[in-house]
């Protein structure tokens, strides 16, 4: 809730405008007379009106630490006390039509006056308290929740950056040497590269693609490797129509690709196949991707900074822990991956 | 012109060692004797042809080139060549192996060859130097290679209960038995986390994993007892050292 400041310059000035009014009439009644009666009733609020305003300073500049209770009460006593000593210091000069009778029934009336200043001033510092304390809340619960983004936001890019720099360097040299001896596949693997690179580039990693897009971007990575490994590394790719529309974290299962790759290449002597496997089940994408695996040679495999990568990344877009699995057998190492769906998306 | 020198190219990756044969094209006295495309036949290779001079790629299937290099008798000249290995190219600098980034020029390519060709003693002693003063490998740092006849074996560390020093050799003791591999208690020493290898004797290299007890033997001497009953002496400073790894 914004107010415009002289809204509340208004509203404030009102309020005690309000109360004067209500004395002077109250004072009126006892038959004092009106110049008297106003002078009074200006003055005493008036100076309980400063007396808001300073409240309001101090605690703009400084809030009291949770239930400070001997704080307030100090400050509102305090000030309760200063206001009356200025309106006795004061009042003798400003009162209209210097009525002598009136003088001393205020010097009399003076108990009550600290009472009602009193009530006036704890109130307004309870609500000054008040308002900062919340104004304040809700300012560091913003800053919370921006700092929170902001790390959320760092993290999944630093996840998403990890590209492998041997992918890059390994590529580049195997187009240095194609150029010579097959200068238009070395063309080709140069589009692949790029297109590939592009692919990895700005992209928004909490915006979701389409399956179709996430494995375009893949066979452009298998592609490249294949070029490299040549008849060691073979892929299949089994999709339903169904989850090709589905959508997902972009770049989200590059990680794990690089790892089937890495891990059936480096584990075997002999060819490899890399299997990928989606489907729709209801409200959820399901993915299997899966390589072969010596588990005499790697045990505890897939600790590793990749797939712990992509669990983090949808633990913070999803919420979940439970959307990474990993199957294992002797010969074959598996990673399933669910991917949550909006089930009534709008267009 | 001098005579022919042997060349052996050990890459995982077929274009990779093509261009190193096209490089090669500059140099006719130096020969390739045969292409390799993973470590076991690099082994192969090199017991059958006595090369002078290895282009070794380290990361590779099964077990990777410095993996490979521990299970020569006397390694010959080698120039490494890998794509990105920061930790390799450190252990590269520290001991003058010769490494290329791939990809590299034919000027750095030749660059290299001119330099092993002025000095050929050189390399082989560098490449010593390193296996031994080196934990080269980190991401294979849970294993260990070693070899049988022909046949080649890898070792899961937390498989080895202690390694006992036996001449020029190591004896690896595992739940299996115990393997032999010819290098230095000090170099496993180096290699291995201080904190699950103790080196609690002179001649033993004690994983701590597997130690039940520990008691009294004689005046300077400690007793360690093992899970499967061994008994292993433990030197004064070796007790020092394995209370400190226990926290005691």
């Amino acid at each position: 809730m914004r107010m415009a400041t002289w809204l509340k310059v208004v509203l404030y000035v009102s309020w005690w405008l309000f109360w004067s009014a209500l004395q002077a009439y109250a004072l009126h009644t006892l038959s004092f007379s009106w110049e008297s009666a106003l002078s009074d009733a200006l003055l005493s609020h008036i100076l309980l009106g400063l007396a808001g305003v300073a409240v309001a300073n101090i605690f703009r500049f400084y809030q009291p630490e949770g239930k400070n209770i001997i704080y307030l009460m100090s400050l509102a006593i305090g000030l309760t006390f200063l206001v009356q000593w200025v309106f006795q210091w004061l009042f003798p000069y400003l009162l209209l039509g210097n009525d002598i009778a009136y003088l001393a029934f205020a010097q009399k009336a003076a108990p009550f006056r600290i009472a009602y200043q009193g009530l006036m001033i704890a109130f307004m510092v309870l609500f000054g308290w008040l308002w900062f304390y919340v104004k304040d809340q809700h300012r560091k619960n913003q800053h919370i929740s921006e700092v929170d983004n902001m790390r959320k936001e760092a993290e999944l890019f630093n996840l998403r950056q990890q590209l492998q720099p041997h992918f890059l360097f390994n590529s580049l040299n195997s187009i240095s040497s194609l150029v010579k001896i097959k200068p238009e596949e070395a063309r080709g693997m140069i589009q692949q590269l790029s297109d590939f690179l592009r692919g990895t580039l700005r992209k928004d990693p909490q915006q979701m693609v389409s399956l179709a897009e996430e494995i375009r971007q893949m066979e452009l990575y298998l592609s490249i490797e294949k070029v490299r490994f040549g008849s060691r590394l073979q892929s299949r790719l089994e999709i339903s129509e169904e989850a090709l529309q589905a959508h997902i974290p972009p770049l989200l299962l590059q990680p794990l690709l690089e790892n089937a790759i890495k891990y059936g290449l480096y584990d075997t002597l002999e060819p490899i196949e890399i299997i990928l496997k989606a489907e729709r089940k209801n409200d959820m994408l399901q993915i299997r991707l899966e390589n072969p695996f010596d588990s005499s040679t790697r045990q505890a495999a897939g600790t590793g900074f990749g797939q712990r990568s992509v669990a983090r990344r949808l633990y913070l877009l999803f919420g979940r822990n439970d959307l990474l699995q990993i199957k294992q057998t002797d010969t074959h190492y598996a990673v399933l991956v669910k991917i949550p769906q909006e089930t009534n998306e709008q267009k | 012109m001098s005579e022919a020198k042997k060349i052996l190219l050990i890459d995982d990756e077929p274009l990779a060692r093509n261009l190193v044969l096209e490089y090669l094209q500059d140099f006719p006295q130096l020969q390739v004797v045969a292409e390799c495309g993973n470590g076991y036949e690099g082994l192969k290779a090199i017991q059958e042809h006595q090369p002078d001079l290895i282009f070794l790629d380290i990361q590779m299937p099964k077990i990777n080139g410095f993996e490979m290099l521990e299970l020569v008798e006397t390694p010959p000249a080698v120039i490494f060549t890998t794509a990105f290995d920061e930790f390799a190219l450190q252990a590269f600098e520290a001991h003058a192996v010769d490494y290329l980034l791939k990809p590299f020029s034919q000027e750095r390519f030749a660059k290299s060859v001119q330099k092993w060709l002025s000095q050929p003693q050189a390399q082989p002693a560098a490449v010593k130097q390193l296996l031994q003063e080196t934990p080269v490998n980190p991401e294979n740092k849970n294993r260990i290679v070693v070899k049988e006849g022909s046949v080649i074996k890898i070792i899961a560390l937390p498989e080895v209960m202690y390694f006992e020093a036996y001449d020029d050799y190591v004896k690896i003791h595992t739940s299996q038995g115990f393997f032999l591999k010819k290098t230095t208690m000090a170099s496993l020493e180096n290699m291995l986390n201080a904190q699950e290898f103790v080196r609690v004797h002179r001649s033993y290299l004690l994983n701590v994993a597997y130690l039940t007890r520990i008691e009294p033997y004689d005046k300077d001497t400690q007793l360690a007892l093992l899970k499967n009953g061994n008994r292993l002496n433990v030197s004064r400073a070796g007790y020092a050292k394995i209370k400190e790894v226990l926290g005691l």
